[in-house]
Formats: structure tokens, C-alpha cells, sequence
């Protein structure tokens, strides 16, 4: 049918009435021109759809699987970190953690967000900041060990916040009142800085590492590998379903065993209550350290939940450091407890034999200056033995001038002072043996032959860590054998040997033994049954005229330090205790006495429950050969 | 001279395809509000389509000359309405378009005045028997239909505005308008372009950037076109099928049982459903038309073409939005939508249509 008339009554309509311009015949054309409007109208809409569905719809598809399927971190609980003989030390709790998703995050959401939780809004803004050029499938832990209020606030707010997610996590548990906490070290999320050196490249924001002690040495061991799961979620965050199959369940962590005895350890850690200073407990036969301390100590268990600026700030303003592990970092003159190392070095260089005698009237004189000896009235005739025992200045004058800076610095330096121990903690210290070599390079100043003198009595610029001094007289006891320091169980020892005459270690021993058990400075760390060997050792902080010019002072009172082992023959345990600003060398005797008296009180109790199991076993033995029934074991 | 009026003479076709697409429409509310809060939404889109009928049968017996005649009446009553919305309506969306009729029913004042639009473009230029629009003629009609766009723009509505501005256009191109005119009206309206954006909301300015380019502010305004687009791509040839479409099921699609109701079609039932439906809709504004050309003079065929002109702006603007052809203004898909003020409206529309097309025969 042809256009126009469409409708034959129309059409008559029109013929009838055609003045009126009432027919609609004019807008024809107008209609026509609408319906083809109306065509590419259509055609348009459809190429949309065309577009979208038929020539990308992959990329939408993607997009929608995006948009529902989700990947939740399954966090992986870290090792346990254990003691010598497998007790707990160190031991995780769960607890809720929450995360901020950067997929769905609202910056307008922070404001609320951190006042809901009480975190600090410029904190968590500055946070955000810094992530935003990291990947957005990357989250930000927002607060650990979260309150019931915490919970109580995001489970409320799920559709306000979608960002706001809740995973349940392993938290540390460190022991009480920060005993060996410099030891353990603490966790904490890696930092940005972190992230950009190579040691911590492999790891991701977000990721709990170990900061500071064996949780830091051993991170790779302890730290196990987070699981993912793929979740469907709804626009809101919420799960509707649960994708078995792509499940990548955690890897735990590695259980770490430490060579540290808890017995040990707590009853150092009770000795040093109190004081400043460090105690360091190793078996001398391998170098596995049983006890380490170091006073005033932090609570590691702050760090295991989020730190507040306030609490960090004053740890770190402390002027007692806390942070500070002064078993492996604080380096200070030994004093007198160089006086045995002394000793062997002559002997071994053949500068003396065990009979060489120096006469003390309460000092010498070397180089026009007058050195005195602790003991003003002075010590009389002093041999070896009783230089040793009675710690006479004046004998380790005359010998450390007749042996010369250079055979000092050379016995300090196969004795392993001057060196790491290579212990395996972070941040270890050494301390530095003075020669005339050093006076140059490090101060660009000759050597003074005064300062020879000063060394030989374990003063000048001689200094040493605890660590270094356990070692170092371990390897004396042992006969020449120096072992590697360690905490880890399963780490490799790497001795180092060097032939020391027998009878020269002998007299050296036997001086030591002598200084506890002859009327030495050392009495205060006798013991009933037990051979124990030491030597004090106070070490001056500054000079007498500079303490005497400021009046005294607690931080310029001198450090005790005591070095000793037991058994004489066979050494099985070495305690180096400093006590820092404890005045005299024998103050810091009792405290290596405890740790010595815990040993072997520890051993007699085991070897006591081992007899009688040997006892009841050959008895159970006999009953069986005999054939009658075992005695009280019917029921 | 009056004629009986017979059931029979309705236009079936047209009431057929509509009631197809509101089948289609009913089953999509129930795909997509299953196990949500509003999962009870396609029955009453059921009872709402019911009304629909009703109301469009009450249109059928008064001759829409009277209507004509009452058109100032209407007119005013609707200036009346709209400015009473705009006092007493209740915010819902950030947005005040309705008056609360309680039973939580709220009545969109907006929706019905296109009716009263079309009845008054028809009546202007039917009263004015020109085959030339002046120029001040049609200044003086755009300015009566501009009245109400602006009460509805401040609501604020701008895609129901638009659609008033759709049946305007229509009845004025039908009218007749010089060229030149046409040229000074695009003219005028390069010239509102800065002026309207200074009136425009924050958030439609957004909209009408985000439409541009999406991408730009993924989570902001361009998040519903994103999330729009992802269902209707990810739907591809055949869909993912009744109840599967994840974006609608899982909510990352905006309002999908209204605004974006065809979306959640596309995404369920692919580029083939796609074309089916904008096939049916085609015919619709096609049947609607062919009332319009069979119209016994002027006023019906534009009643007619005012209600063409009426349901194609909304598909095309609501169509064209959810596919990211068009800025994302949000009015409802006729017959697809849920929602009752857009279905009567609809409804009514189609008993304009067939009001003129049973009165072909008559005078």
C-alpha cells in the first residue's frame, strides 16, 4: 500500500472537509521522516550493545569475575620459638586483625573510619598515601589485636565500609616483664623503608617479620607462607560462597629450638633484676649459649600489637637504651679479666716462665709516671700464681711492658677481642684492641708506651663485649679451642683452634681457680662441691681525676665485670656477667655464682631422676627374669 | 454521530507487544530481587500492570477532544502539583519526585505530567491549524512545556525533563518549523549549554563527565556506567541465563530491578535477547505510529506521535545510558522498570493512543 492514503476513510474524510487543514496528510512526510529517526535510533542503541557483547565480551566477563571473586590472605602462624630441651618460649594466640582493601577503598570513609577505631586519621591518610602506587589487590593491616568495641564497630558498619575487612591472626607471646627480650627480638609489619632494601624484597606490605633478635635472624625460618582462598562476594564485600578447589592453604612456620636453657635463663634473668648490665651463659665445649641477659630490658609483647607512637618514643628516648642488647653490643674495658688472658700471652710468647717474680710495694713506676696497684700497701713478692690470685697490678705492669704493645695486641687478637664472635643475632658490636697501629689509623696519633701499661691491666682503649669475653676465656678453658657463640640449635659451630702449651693453660686455670677458692677477689663465687674458676675485673669508665673533678656519679661508677667456669679439669659452663656501674669486681661474682648454682643444681637433679629410672628399670629387669609379678604395677 | 465503541477496534497488536515486554519485565524483577528485601517486587509488578489496564480502559470512553478541552485546567494542575512536590514530597534518593499516598505508595507527579504535556502540545498546535509553525508561536509553546521541565529539572530530574523536552521537539518538528528557526533554537541551545551546567547538580555534572569517560572515577560517578557496561559485555551472544547474572545477583549492578532493569536483561540474556527486546519496543513506537498516520485529524495524530515521541526518548535515554551511549540520568525503562507511577503512566499513554485510534471512523 502506498503512503498516503494508509486508510481509505482518511482519505474520504479529506475529500470531504479540505478546507479545514484538519487532515493530518501534511505531517506525512514528517512521520516518515520520524520513523527513520526512529530506524538509526535503534540501529544506534543496538551497535552499543553490539560493542560491548559481541565484540568485547571477554574483557567484560573478566571484569564481572573481578568484581565477585575475591582472594583472601589465609595468614600463616609463625614458628614457635622454643628452648634447649623443647619448652615453650615464645608461643602464638589468635586474635583479630583487621584490613583495609584498597579495591573498594572511599577516601571520604578514613575520617570515620578513624574515629570508629580510634586510630589516628593523619597516620592512616599518610598510610593510604603511601601505598597508592602499590598494586590494588594489596591491603593494609589497620589494627591488630582488635577490641570487642573494634568488632562490635565493623561488624556494624559492613555496608558502610566495605573496605573494612576482618581476618583472624597469630599474635607472638613473648615472656613476661621483658626477660630475654633481646634475645627474641619481637615482629612487627615490614616497613617501606624495609621493603626497599634487597634482604626484604621478597616479602610484601603487609607481612609480619621478624625485627630484632632471633625473630629477626631466623625470619625465613619461623615465618611460614600465607595461604589465599577465592571467595564469591556481593557489591557489599560480604562472602556467598567459597571456591574449594583454588584453595591454597598456609605453610606454618618452622619451629625455631634455641640452645638457651629457660632454667638458666630465669635465674640470670633474677639476678640482673635491678641492675644494668648483661649476663652470657655458654657451654664452653661448643659454644652454645644457655642464658643471655641484657638490663633494663623492653616488653617485646608491646610490639606484638600495634606499638603507640607514645610508648616507642619513650623507649627509644631512654637513656638507659633498652633496645640496646648489651650482652653482644655493649663494648667496655674488661679490667681485670684480662689479667688470665695477659698471663697466657706471656707465658706463650716466653716473655715470663710460671716462676718469674716481680716485688709490688703498692705500685711501679713506668716512663716517669707512678702506676699503682689496687692494693695501696702492695702485694710483696708475686709470682704468676698469686699475681692471678690476688689480682696484683703491679705484676701485670712489669710483664705487659716487658712483652710489649704489639705481643698484647696479638694474644688479645687470637683470643678473638677486636672481632665479632659471629653469634648469630643481629647487630653485634666488637670491641677494639689498642696497638700502635690502631693509634694511627683510627686517632692519627703515635702510641704512647704509658698506654701499654693501662692495657695490660685491661684498661686504656682496650674494650670488649660479654660476648667476646665468654668466648674468649671458653676457648682459654677448653685448652685452645674457641667455638662460634650461638642461640640456634641446628647452626653450624666453626671453631677455631690454636696450640696452647697444656701446662701454660694449667697455670692460667689453676690462678683462676685460686681466685675464687684461695682467698681471691673472686670468694663470692664459691661454690660447695664444684671447682669453680673466675676472675673479677673492675673496669674504670673514665679517669680517676675526671670522676673525682665531676664529683662521682652513678653513670661514672666503675663496671664489675666476673668471668667464671666450672668444673676446673673439665669445664662444661661459662658465665660472664657485667654489671655495669656496680663499683667493684666482685659484685658482679654472686650474680655468675646463681647461674652456676642453677647448672649444676639442674644436672644433680637429672642425674638423680636418671638413677633411679636406671634403678626401677633393673629392678622391673629382675622381677622379669625372675618371673613374678612387677611390684605395685597390678593396678 | 456518536458512533458505538467497540472492545474490538483497540489496537490488539500494540497491547500484545506491551504486555510481552511487561512479561519480560516481570520475570527480569524476579531474576534480580530473588533473596533480596524486595523479592516480593514481581508480583506487584504484576498487580501494577493490572492497574495499568484498568486505567487505560477508564481512558478509553471520554472523547480526548473533551480532554483537549480541559487542557489549561490540567495544565495548571500539574504547575500546582509539581510546585506542591517540590514542598511537601518526601526526599527519597537525595531526590524529592513524589507524594506520599501511604501504603508506602509515593506518587511521582513528574511521570503523570507527561500525559498532560502531550494532551497540550497536541491542543496548541491542533488550535493553531498551521502547516508552519512562527516563530513566536513556538517560542510560546516551548515556553509553557520549558515551565514544568524546570520544576521537574529542580527536583532533580533532568531525565524526565528531558523527556518533556522529547514530546516538545516532536509535536514542533510535526507543527512544521522553518529551518532557519531550527537553526536559531541550536543556536539558543549552544548557548544554555554553559548557563544549564551552572544550574546542573554536582552530581550530574559528574555524570555527564563519567559518561564521557567512565574510567576516570571508577568508584565515583562513573562506578554505575562501569558496572552497567561489565554486566551487559560479560552477558555476551546468549547470556548467562535467568537468575546467573552475577553483577545484577550480587548487587554491583545499581538498581537493577528499575532504573537499570535492562542491564540485568542484557547480562542475562545476551545480545540475542538484547535484539529481541529492542525489536519488540521497535514495533511498539512503530504500532504507535501507525495510530498516529490513521488518526482522523490533526489532534490525534498528535496525541500519538506525542506518545511515540514520549516512550521512544525514554528508551532511547535509558537504553542508551545503561549500554554508556548516554549519561546516566535515571528514569525508568517503560513496561520493564518496577515501580507503578511509570507503568500507569505507560498504560495511560497507550489508552491516549487507542482513545484516538477508536474514534478513526467517527465525525
Amino acid at each position: 500500500m502506498t503512503l498516503p492514503p494508509t486508510d481509505p476513510n482518511s482519505a474520504n474524510l479529506s475529500s470531504e472537509r479540505p478546507h479545514l487543514h484538519d487532515d493530518t496528510r501534511f505531517a506525512a512526510p514528517k512521520i516518515a521522516i520520524f520513523q527513520y529517526a526512529t530506524v538509526i535510533l535503534f540501529l544506534f542503541l543496538i551497535s552499543g550493545f553490539w560493542r560491548l557483547q559481541v565484540e568485547n565480551p571477554d574483557r567484560y566477563k573478566e571484569r564481572a569475575e573481578q568484581n565477585r571473586f575475591k582472594s583472601m590472605p589465609i595468614l600463616a602462624p609463625r614458628g614457635r620459638i622454643l628452648d634447649r630441651d623443647g619448652r615453650v618460649i615464645v608461643d602464638n594466640h589468635a586474635s583479630f586483625t583487621l584490613i583495609l582493601t584498597r579495591e573498594n577503598l572511599k577516601e571520604e570513609h578514613l575520617k570515620p573510619i578513624a574515629e570508629g577505631l580510634d586510630l589516628d586519621l593523619g597516620d592512616l591518610q599518610e598510610i593510604v598515601r603511601r601505598y597508592r602506587t602499590r598494586p590494588k589487590y594489596e591491603f593494609i593491616r589497620l589494627k591488630e589485636e582488635m577490641t570487642p568495641a573494634d568488632l562490635a564497630f565493623v561488624d556494624s558498619h559492613r555496608d558502610f565500609f566495605p573496605e573494612l575487612e576482618i581476618t583472624e591472626a597469630q599474635h607472638r607471646l613473648y615472656p613476661q616483664n621483658g626477660a630475654m627480650a633481646h634475645v627474641l627480638g619481637y615482629t612487627g609489619g615490614i616497613s617501606l623503608q624495609e621493603l626497599d632494601t634487597p634482604d626484604f624484597a621478597k616479602y610484601k606490605p603487609g607481612d609480619v617479620i621478624g625485627k630484632f633478635g632471633v625473630e629477626r635472624q631466623y625470619n625465613d625460618t619461623l615465618m611460614g607462607i600465607d595461604g589465599q582462598r577465592q571467595v564469591e562476594v556481593d557489591s557489599r564485600g560480604q562472602i556467598r560462597a567459597e571456591d574449594k578447589a583454588t584453595l591454597k592453604p598456609s605453610v606454618p612456620g618452622k619451629d625455631l629450638q634455641l640452645t638457651i636453657d629457660l632454667d638458666l635463663q630465669m635465674v640470670a634473668e633474677l639476678a640482673m633484676d635491678g641492675r644494668n648490665g648483661a649476663v652470657v651463659a655458654l657451654d664452653p665445649r661448643t659454644g652454645e649459649v644457655l642464658a643471655m641477659v641484657s638490663r633494663p630490658t623492653f616488653d617485646p609483647n608491646k610490639f606484638a600489637a600495634h606499638i603507640s607512637a607514645r610508648d616507642l618514643k619513650e623507649l627509644n628516648d631512654n637513656p638507659d637504651k633498652p633496645f640496646f642488647n648489651r650482652a653482644i653490643q655493649a663494648a667496655q674495658a674488661p679490667g681485670s679479666t684480662f689479667k688470665p688472658i695477659m698471663a697466657l700471652a706471656a707465658l706463650q710468647s716466653g716473655t715470663i716462665d710460671e716462676n718469674f717474680t716481680v716485688h709490688c710495694p703498692g705500685g711501679a713506676n713506668f716512663y716517669g709516671r707512678y702506676y699503682r696497684c689496687h692494693l695501696k700497701t702492695g702485694h710483696g713478692a708475686v709470682a704468676l700464681h698469686k699475681g692471678i690470685v690476688q689480682s696484683c697490678d703491679t705484676y701485670f705492669y712489669t710483664i705487659g711492658n716487658k712483652m710489649g704493645i704489639d705481643d698484647i695486641a696479638q694474644y688479645a687478637d687470637m683470643v678473638g677481642y677486636g672481632h665479632t664472635t659471629g653469634i648469630d643475632l643481629p647487630h653485634e658490636a666488637q670491641g677494639v684492641v689498642p696497638s700502635p697501629g690502631w693509634a694511627i689509623h683510627t686517632q692519627g696519633r703515635k702510641w704512647y708506651a704509658g698506654e701499654t701499661i693501662s692495657v695490660s691491666i685491661g684498661q686504656g682503649a682496650l674494650t670488649v663485649t660479654p660476648i667476646e669475653m665468654a668466648r674468649a676465656v671458653a676457648g682459654i678453658a677448653m685448652g685452645g679451642v674457641w667455638h662460634r657463640p650461638r642461640v640456634g640449635k641446628e647452626q653450624p659451630d666453626n671453631p677455631t683452634e690454636w696450640p696452647l702449651n697444656p701446662q701454660f693453660v694449667k697455670d692460667v686455670v689453676d690462678g683462676m681457680y685460686g681466685v675464687v677458692n684461695e682467698g681471691g677477689t673472686g670468694g663470692r663465687a664459691w661454690l660447695p662441691n664444684i671447682e669453680v674458676c673466675g676472675k673479677t675485673g673492675t673496669a674504670q669508665v673514665a679517669s680517676a681525676e675526671y670522676v673525682k673533678a665531676k664529683g662521682g656519679g652513678h653513670e661514672l661508677k666503675d663496671n664489675a665485670w666476673f668471668v667464671g667456669f666450672a668444673p676446673r679439669s673439665a669445664p662444661e659452663i661459662l658465665v660472664v656477667a657485667l654489671f655495669e656501674h656496680g663499683a667493684e669486681g666482685p659484685l658482679a661474682a654472686p650474680i655468675v655464682r646463681d647461674v652456676l648454682t642453677a647448672y649444676f643444681d639442674k644436672k644433680t637433679r637429672i642425674e638423680t631422676l636418671r638413677q633411679q629410672a636406671a634403678a626401677v628399670a633393673a629392678g622391673e629387669a629382675a622381677v622379669r627374669t625372675l618371673g613374678l609379678p612387677g611390684p605395685g604395677r597390678s593396678n | 454521530m456518536v458512533r458505538h465503541l467497540s472492545a474490538r477496534d483497540i489496537d490488539w497488536t500494540l497491547l500484545v507487544i506491551v504486555l510481552l515486554i511487561c512479561a519480560v519485565g516481570v520475570l527480569q524483577i524476579y531474576s534480580v530481587t530473588r533473596g533480596s528485601d524486595s523479592h516480593s517486587a514481581w508480583w506487584k509488578q504484576i498487580l501494577y500492570v493490572l492497574g495499568g489496564l484498568v486505567l487505560m480502559w477508564l481512558v478509553l470512553p471520554s472523547d480526548y477532544h473533551a480532554m483537549l478541552h480541559h487542557v489549561p485546567l490540567m495544565y495548571l494542575v500539574s504547575i500546582a502539583a509539581l510546585l506542591g512536590t517540590y514542598f511537601v514530597g518526601e526526599a527519597s534518593f537525595g531526590a524529592t519526585r513524589g507524594i506520599p499516598l501511604g501504603f508506602g505508595i509515593h506518587l511521582q507527579v513528574s511521570e503523570f505530567v507527561k500525559l498532560v504535556i502531550i494532551l497540550l502540545v497536541a491542543r496548541y498546535l491542533t488550535d493553531l491549524r498551521t502547516d508552519e509553525l512562527g516563530f513566536w508561536e513556538m517560542l510560546k509553546l516551548a515556553g509553557l512545556v520549558l515551565i514544568p521541565a524546570a520544576l521537574v529539572l529542580k527536583q532533580p530530574d533532568l531525565g524526565t525533563a528531558l523527556t518533556y523536552i522529547g514530546i516538545l521537539a516532536v509535536g514542533v518538528f510535526l507543527a512544521g518549523l522553518h529551518w532557519k528557526y531550527v537553526l536559531v533554537i541550536v543556536a539558543g541551545a549552544a548557548l544554555m549549554v554553559p548557563i544549564g551546567l551552572h544550574f546542573l547538580k554536582d552530581y550530574q555534572k559528574a555524570r555527564l563527565v563519567s559518561f564521557r569517560d567512565p574510567e576516570l572515577d571508577p568508584r565515583g560517578a562513573g562506578y554505575q556506567v562501569i558496572q552497567s557496561q561489565t554486566a551487559i559485555g560479560s552477558g555476551g551472544m546468549f547470556g548467562k541465563g535467568v537468575t546467573k547474572g552475577t553483577q545484577a545477583q550480587l548487587h554491583f549492578l545499581p538498581v537493577p530491578s528499575k532504573d537499570f532493569i535492562f542491564a540485568a536483561f542484557a547480562e542475562e540474556h545476551g545480545f540475542v535477547g538484547v535484539v529481541l527486546m529492542l525489536a519488540l519496543y521497535f514495533v511498539m513506537i512503530m504500532r504507535i505510529v501507525q495510530n498516529a498516520q490513521t488518526a482522523p485529524e490533526r489532534a490525534g495524530m498528535y496525541i500519538c506521535m506525542g506518545v511515540a515521541a514520549l516512550l521512544l526518548s525514554h528508551i532511547l535515554i535509558n537504553v542508551g545510558m545503561v549500554a554508556g551511549l548516554m549519561p546516566v540520568t535515571g528514569i525508568p525503562l517503560p513496561f520493564m522498570s518496577a515501580g507503578g507511577s511509570s507503568i500507569w503512566t505507560s498504560f495511560l499513554a497507550l489508552g491516549l493512543v487507542n482513545n484516538v485510534r477508536l474514534r478513526r471512523f467517527v465525525n
